[in-house]
């Protein structure tokens, strides 16, 4: 098979090729810039947070009436105390803050107590010292808070200084590049010795810049229930619910009149998915606009195939009479629409480049990794076959007769 | 001649029922996917307070220390602290001023079949009610004196009327908030300005509060605050700052009803930071902002990056859309060459074979922009069972409609252009002596 005279067909029918040509190739543009949006919305949804999802369980509780804060903490150490005796609670700690949870809290952080020093934004965590077990923290380096370390809220509050921190290690090699964090001093509340690195813990949820989603503090501070929430370590994952439903009968039963709900209660992994949720459905939505898109396109290719195929019926019919087998008019269309689509796939990585450029341009997006472009090419190339197939069997089976016949 | 053309395209649109339909289908696809998030764009990009917006201005200043201050490219901040917002309050220099926060309380319903809840809360300054034109459905809002005296007075919502009190007239009634009793003087009529404009930190949509009370009774009470919170210098702490600290978390509006009065109170702001400057509070030279509801919902970017992408996405799928039906137009119109060639022996001029296929192209996008419309109510269903705050405003309406019809017409005719001028230039005589 000759491609020249593919070619030269093709020439004379300029505006519906030029058409074809535009369809695949903003198919491509679209579809390798959806993909690689899809992919980068699955990376997210799996970012690890360096806590034991599947055995932490958190309940908020809401005070009506709100008491002394010696009272305060005094129903809080109650209810720890009566929480741990349940069967199937592996630890209990107060913490300030909790992942995928409404409230955020961050200081500046510098390496400097210069007003002038640059600071980035980090959020911290405070609690008790039985938070680290409870999540299911784990140490990269230095030591935990020593017993005598923690301190009260009020202490905090009244501007208490020199609190030893633990840092994560995608903020300790920020901030120390190449060099061990533990023994260093940050700026956050006052001075504060890094005596810890994590392996990893996240902030509650996205804020600021992508990289410093592992940028998190850790703080000894015993904290009210009021301050924050209970997190419950389970023993075994598959009777998390079933803890649910303990947790919430010992804790109505002791202490004031309070607000203690199923609906303030939730396993780690639901607020994951709760979190999350919108950018599973847009990695859905993606998904079928990609395939709505190859549906077109396939729709587009077998339109006008169809219509080539029965305006050229009696050349078709010619070809047959004069030797050519039924193979070789299949091989005929086949090899134009593989032209046709390598033309549009051409134009297509070049659309594709433009419009991830426009995206970065408009959005938080990195440029696009190069091997999207032949999946995209790929995908391309098999849909314009299967999409040429049944106009092409049709031409085959034109007989040779038609030759014969005046249109 | 239109009637005859009309029924020269329907004949033809007869003629090859498959190419036809496939044109049909890429038209409304492509309809479909485009009105559906430009809907969802024009709800959540819409004016929260059509009529009264223009006349509501958000004043920022900018009290921090000079540590990394840029003249003309820093923002002031988007907030008020304490000692700011009673002073800006307490000028009384606009025609209507509301200072204001967000919050939590507990609500306990007298009767026990309810448990306790909590409900979102508004502290506010009293002006907030007319200054946003809030329609009340029974009693009215409190008085200046109630503010002033901080009154245990509340405004609550029709839903949660309907929660605690059956939904009849609850004016004069009892309300135990946190622990407080308050008696209940006014109840809120439909009133659901989305996005959430007066306070951007509460999600910005379908996210109106339940109850209001007097700004100084809260506070009084010490009721948590929710919200945003941004300190400076050593300020910090938590969630409810102390009214010293250098934390702004209140947001203050105002009514400005002429443009004079808008000049006026720049100049009262740029004054009243530099008076602060000499008094050594604020650490800036004047930083200020004006802006007025739709600037202020545009400098926040309230519209979701997510759905501006999807609707970026729906327009591309609809150029696609658009490319293919040229295409199969194309085939469509040329297959009939033979038609055409008679007609124009016959005597029809280009001009009236170039307006009748034109005719038909708007027949497909006619019949597309039906099915468009039905994909798009299909596809805003979908959008309201998504699980994002916005989802359940996303509904089609009069505007949305005709837009969809004009866009489908339009988008088709554009299609047509190029194949109906390529078909006009077969030569007569060629298609003629061929059949």
């Amino acid at each position: 098979m000759h491609f020249r005279h593919i070619l030269n067909a093709l020439g004379r029918h300029r505006i519906a090729v030029a058409l074809l040509v535009l369809e695949i190739a903003f198919s491509c543009a679209v579809v390798c810039n959806a993909l690689f949006l899809i992919g980068n919305r699955l990376e997210r949804m799996q970012r690890p947070t360096g806590v034991d999802e599947a055995h932490v369980v958190e309940m908020f509780i809401g005070s009506v009436t709100p008491g002394s804060a010696e009272a305060v903490m005094a129903q809080t150490r109650t209810d720890i105390a009566a929480l741990r005796a349940i069967p199937g609670v592996a630890n209990v700690a107060v913490v300030n803050q909790t992942l995928f949870g409404n409230s955020f809290s961050a200081s500046g952080v510098g390496l400097s107590d210069d007003a002038k020093a640059p600071r980035i934004s980090v959020t911290q965590y405070m609690g008790d010292a039985n938070l680290a077990d409870t999540l299911g923290l784990k140490l990269a380096e230095g030591q935990w808070f020593k017993p005598d370390e923690f301190i009260t809220e009020e202490q905090l509050e009244a501007g208490r200084s020199g609190l030893p921190v633990i840092i994560t290690k995608a903020l300790a090699e920020h901030l120390f590049p190449g060099e061990s964090a533990v023994g260093r001093t940050i700026y956050a509340f006052g001075a504060n010795r890094v005596v810890g690195v994590l392996d990893r813990l996240v902030q509650p949820r996205d804020s600021g810049p992508t990289e410093s989603y592992g940028y998190a503090m850790l703080f000894p501070v015993t904290l009210p229930y009021t301050e924050g929430a209970y997190v419950i370590r389970v023993k075994d994952a598959m009777r998390r619910d079933a803890v649910i439903q303990d947790v919430l009968r010992t804790l109505k039963a002791s202490g004031p009149l309070r607000l203690i709900s199923p609906k303030y209660a939730f396993t780690l992994e639901s607020q994951r998915a709760k979190y999350y949720r919108n950018d599973r459905a847009m990695a859905w939505m993606l998904v079928g606009v990609c395939v709505l898109l190859l549906v077109v396109t396939a729709v587009g290719i077998v339109g006008l195939t169809s219509f080539w195929v029965a305006q050229r019926r009696r050349q078709i019919g010619i070809r047959r009479a004069i030797g050519a087998t039924r193979g070789d008019i299949l091989r005929y269309f086949q090899t134009e629409n593989f032209l046709i689509a390598s033309l549009g796939i051409a134009l297509g990585m070049v659309l594709t480049y433009g419009l991830n450029l426009l995206l970065m341009a408009h959005y938080e997006l990195a440029r696009l990794p190069g091997y999207y472009l032949p999946v995209g090419a790929l995908v391309l190339w098999v849909l314009g076959q299967l999409a040429v197939l049944g106009p092409a069997l049709r031409a085959a089976r034109v007989p040779p007769v038609v030759a014969t016949r005046s249109a | 001649m239109f009637g005859y053309y009309l029924d020269l395209a329907l004949h033809g649109l007869k003629r090859n029922r498959a190419l036809t339909a496939l044109m049909v289908l890429a038209i409304a696809l492509g309809i479909g996917a485009s009105m559906t998030t430009l809907t969802v764009l024009h709800v959540l990009a819409g004016d929260p307070l059509p009529g009264r917006s223009g006349s509501l201005y958000y004043p920022q200043i900018d009290p921090r220390d000079s540590l990394g201050y840029v003249p003309g490219k820093t923002e002031p901040l988007d907030q008020l602290s304490w000692i700011d917002g009673m002073n800006l309050l307490q000028a009384r220099r606009a025609d209507r001023q509301a200072l204001m926060t967000g919050g939590n309380v507990a609500i306990q319903p007298d009767h026990s079949t309810l448990d306790p809840f909590y409900e979102s809360a508004r502290y506010t300054t009293v002006d907030f009610f007319a200054m946003f034109g809030v329609p009340f459905k029974y009693g009215h809002a409190w008085g200046e004196a109630d503010d002033a005296a901080h009154a245990r007075v509340a405004v609550i919502s029709s839903q949660l009327n309907d929660k605690l009190f059956g939904g009849g007239d609850s004016t004069g009634k009892p309300l135990r908030l946190s622990g407080a009793m308050f008696r209940v003087v006014g109840v809120i009529g439909d009133w659901n300005p989305n996005p959430h404009f007066y306070d951007l930190n509460r999600k910005s949509y379908n996210e109106n509060e339940g109850v209001y009370l007097p700004l100084s009774t809260s506070q009084d009470l010490g009721m948590t605050h929710d919200g945003g919170v941004d300190c400076w210098g050593n300020g910090g702490g938590g969630n409810t700052p102390d009214h010293n600290s250098p934390c702004v978390w209140l947001q203050f509006w105002v009514q400005l009803d002429s443009p004079a009065k808008v000049a006026a109170y720049e100049a009262f702001l740029v004054g009243y930071s530099r008076q602060q400057k000499e008094l050594g509070r604020f650490g800036r030279p004047p930083n200020i902002k004006l802006r007025d509801v739709m600037q202020w919902l545009d400098y926040n970017q309230v519209v979701p990056d997510d759905v501006r992408l999807q609707n970026g996405l729906a327009f591309g799928f609809l150029l696609v859309c658009l490319v293919n039906t040229v295409g199969l137009m194309l085939a469509k119109f040329l297959r009939r060459s033979g038609e055409l060639g008679v007609r124009r022996a016959l005597g029809a001029s280009k001009r009236s074979l170039f307006a009748q296929l034109l005719i038909e192209a708007g027949v497909v996008g006619l019949v597309g922009g039906i099915g468009g419309l039905l994909l798009a109510l299909v596809g805003l269903w979908l959008v309201r069972r998504q699980p994002a705050s916005y989802a359940a405003l996303a509904h089609l309406d009069p505007t949305m409609l005709l837009a969809t019809f004009l866009l489908a017409l339009g988008a088709s005719l554009l299609a047509g252009l190029l194949p109906a001028w390529r078909a006009c230039q077969i030569a007569p005589a060629l298609q003629l002596k061929s059949n």
